[in-house]
């Protein structure tokens, strides 16, 4: 079966108003562009001649680094913008922002965002394909795909498995866009953490709630521990970083007591010694660096769909060979 | 002597509690008789058959965001919108830049309102100066200046002290202290209703928590002080049954609601469409039923449009970064005719003691009557009128509206005030 071409539509905003098929179809498209970042010369021609520019008006290291390698891999130009010297912080909107860059011909803008709704706004009123890295607490979609990605390489399956987001839901762009991905494609998923750092109406999006983190262990599959920002301390939302690390910290001797193996995600940067220990972190069962290893591949699968590209011909694709979007 | 027939019309009286086929004579600016087949003697005729004739509305809560705003409104540009609203009174918040809380500030708007042409304008001063919540203005000097209230209108209050002691020293003057309730605190950096849609979007929400405790406090006080406490935009269900409460109880209380918090829900915030951020935010369907009931009722006595005007640049940013705020003087009637009294909701007479006679017994102020003596302030309807809402025809000088684009039945046909026409429907359109 062929696939369309036109499988995700314009943009990627979010996970959550994607089908199952889309979800999955992005997924598949990622195994051949895996085997790409192995290779010597890790380059292939499939968006050859496409601008892309990355407009990050949030500080980024990884989410920027690894849409710019899989940008290069793929062949594309691409422009890094950050709000730190640029027209933004000169006051320019974010409309005008846009219409210039569009007003230079690009092909795609990959967007990071403080305000929740800021990729929708873009790609609502420019022609380029929007893709969002990151808007406010609202979603990284890539994030929730590479996480999901990470699950069935390991799992083979998502369907049933049970996936615990551990932390500080309230302000997690990835928390939402795994919540909306895996609930989507099956999975059953909790959160769990101090109330304070769980959002009103969670129950509501289809996740079970565990106030306490030993239930969480006995119950999941697999933990994703978010990151515990410092300033979550000055604004009261917990009242210690080490009443945190002690109460909801994953460690090794919590894990002990799962009754099966847990995988451990985390989608970075940790802090370690508050949401995880290093044991638990550099451990067998932490698949935190195969989860950055599979953002460039994911990334390059969502570049490449968006272009145009057919899923089927991903692989033909990597190539070379007269199949270009 | 200038005199006026208008002829023909359904009459409704919220004040008399009248609902009749009648005339209405004017002599000089004001109503000498109401009643069926008056004699013209002479008088200038308007047709009013198939029309409904009633008081002006008033508005008790608008901005008119001069001075310091004017790129939004003038005092000017606002009256005039007002009136082709219906409005006939409207009272002016105090958040402009300057703040109105001396009596020359004060004495500003009352000059402004008077040269401009439409609806009349009075001024309501801050309860603080320069809305700092920290030192009461002087009540008595901007009262004396023309000032009909006291609200430090968008903020709460944050101490109780300063909010019992403003509901203490108004007591002298007779203003009512017109107040958000919401626990500040509680409310901060929210941006919309906190409930799954927010949760959803990752927006910042305000609980309906906040509401519930700033309308306890306010309404605790004003128990206790016995001073005139009028709450602002009242949203949440939990609110509306406070203040059922407490009206029961024999306080001395009057409260508003607004349009798009009556029809609207936190829902349609979906795709961050930055029309619908207001403040405070749109609630769930729940409190849309509470707060229909509580109009309905008369727990909740007045209308206000909480007209707000933005700019198209200042609201086509990402929904964190727009302002809070939608007109509303033009949409009011049409929208709520639409939506309540022609689904069965509330009755017409109801509908319009809401937004006359409500607000002008809370803001102390003539209107909301047609008894012989009274100013001939009118609104001549066409209950039958079907038209679409076009932004782009408003008079204001934005456009910031939920409502634009939707089909309507009723529409303000003719606004009178002291009996000259200040607005009327263009004919082209009618």
């Amino acid at each position: 079966m062929i696939r369309s071409a036109t499988t995700l539509g314009k943009d990627l905003i979010g996970l959550e108003p994607l089908s199952r098929e889309q979800i999955e179809v992005i997924l598949d498209t990622a195994e051949p562009f895996k085997e790409i970042s192995e290779r010597r010369i890790k380059k292939v021609p499939v968006l050859r001649g496409k601008t892309i520019v990355n407009l990050f008006f949030e500080a980024s290291t990884r989410t920027r680094i690894s849409f710019e390698f899989a940008e290069k891999r793929l062949s594309a130009d691409t422009v890094n913008i950050g709000a730190v010297g640029s027209s933004v912080s000169k006051g320019e909107t974010l409309v005008d922002t846009a219409r210039n860059l569009e007003a230079m011909r690009i092909d795609m803008v990959v967007m990071r965002h403080w305000s929740a709704g800021a990729a929708s706004f873009l790609a609502a009123r420019i022609p380029s394909n929007v893709i969002n890295a990151g808007d406010g607490a609202h979603e990284h979609p890539t994030q929730g795909l590479l996480d999901i990605l990470t699950l069935r390489d390991h799992f083979g399956r998502l369907e049933g498995l049970k996936v615990c987001i551990v932390g500080d839901v309230l302000h997690s762009r990835v928390a939402r866009s795994n919540i909306f991905g895996l609930v989507t494609l099956g999975a059953k998923v909790a959160v769990c953490g101090p109330r304070t750092l769980l959002p009103a109406g969670i129950e509501d999006l289809g996740v079970r709630v565990f106030g306490r983190v030993e239930e969480a262990i006995e119950w999941a599959d697999a933990l994703n521990v978010l990151r515990l920002q410092l300033e979550r301390m000055q604004d009261g939302f917990v009242p210690s970083l080490r009443e945190y690390n002690r109460v909801f910290g994953v460690s090794h001797e919590r894990l002990e007591w799962a009754p099966r193996e847990l995988l451990i995600l985390h989608p970075g940067p940790m802090n370690r010694g508050v949401e995880i220990d290093s044991d638990v972190a550099d451990g067998p069962h932490s698949v935190i660096l195969r989860q950055v290893t599979n953002g460039v591949a994911i990334r390059m699968a969502v570049l490449y769909l968006l272009a145009g590209g057919s899923p089927d011909l991903a692989e033909a694709a990597k190539s070379g060979k007269g199949v270009r979007p | 002597m200038r005199r006026l027939l208008i002829r023909g019309g359904r009459v409704i009286d919220p004040g008399a509690g009248t609902d009749q086929a009648a005339d209405v004579l004017i002599e000089d600016g004001r109503i000498v008789a109401v009643a069926p087949s008056l004699a013209p003697d002479g008088a200038g005729i308007v047709d009013a058959r198939g029309l409904v004739v009633a008081p002006g509305f008033v508005d008790p809560h608008a901005h008119l965001c001069e001075p310091g705003w004017e790129h939004r409104e003038t005092i000017a540009t606002g009256a005039l919108a007002a009136a082709a609203g219906g409005y006939t009174t409207v009272c002016a918040m105090p958040d402009t830049d300057p703040v109105v809380d001396d009596p020359a500030s004060v004495g500003f708007i009352v000059a402004a309102g008077r040269r401009a042409r439409g609806a009349r304008v009075y001024p309501a001063a801050a309860v603080s100066v320069g809305r700092k919540g920290e030192q009461l203005t002087e009540f008595g000097e901007v009262v004396e200046a023309g000032a009909v209230a006291v609200t430090d209108v968008g903020r709460s209050i944050r101490s109780s002290k300063l909010m019992r002691l403003a509901l203490e020293y108004a007591l002298a003057f007779d203003v009512p202290v017109l107040a958000q309730p919401e626990d500040a605190d509680l409310a901060r950096g929210g941006v919309m209703h906190e409930g799954v849609m927010s949760t959803r979007l990752g927006l910042r929400g305000k609980p309906a928590a906040a509401e519930e405790i700033g309308a306890a406090r306010d309404l605790a006080l004003a128990e206790a002080t016995g001073g005139r406490l009028h709450l602002q935009r009242v949203s949440t269900a939990a609110a509306a049954d406070l203040l059922r409460r407490a009206r029961e109880r024999g306080v001395r209380v009057t409260a508003e609601v607004t349009p798009h918090h009556l029809l609207l829900s936190h829902e349609l915030v979906a795709g961050y469409g930055t029309e619908f951020k207001v403040d405070p935010p749109l609630r769930t369907p729940h409190d849309i039923e509470v707060l229909c009931a509580a109009l309905e009722d008369g727990t909740i006595d007045s209308i206000a449009t909480d007209h707000a005007p933005r700019t198209y640049d200042e609201k086509e940013q990402a929904f964190d970064d727009a302002p809070f705020g939608v007109v509303g003087f033009e949409t009011a009637f049409a929208i709520l005719h639409t939506r309540l009294v022609l689904e069965g909701r509330i009755a017409l007479p109801t509908l319009l003691a809401r937004m006359s006679t409500g607000p002008a017994v809370a803001m102390g102020l003539p209107g909301g009557s047609l008894g012989p003596g009274e100013r001939a302030d009118l609104v001549l309807i066409d209950p039958l009128a079907e038209w679409t809402i076009d932004a782009a025809a408003f008079l204001s000088k934005c456009r910031n509206t939920p409502f634009g684009g939707i089909q309507v039945k009723g529409r303000v046909m003719r606004t009178l005030v002291d009996g000259d026409t200040v607005w009327k429907v263009p004919a082209e359109t009618h």
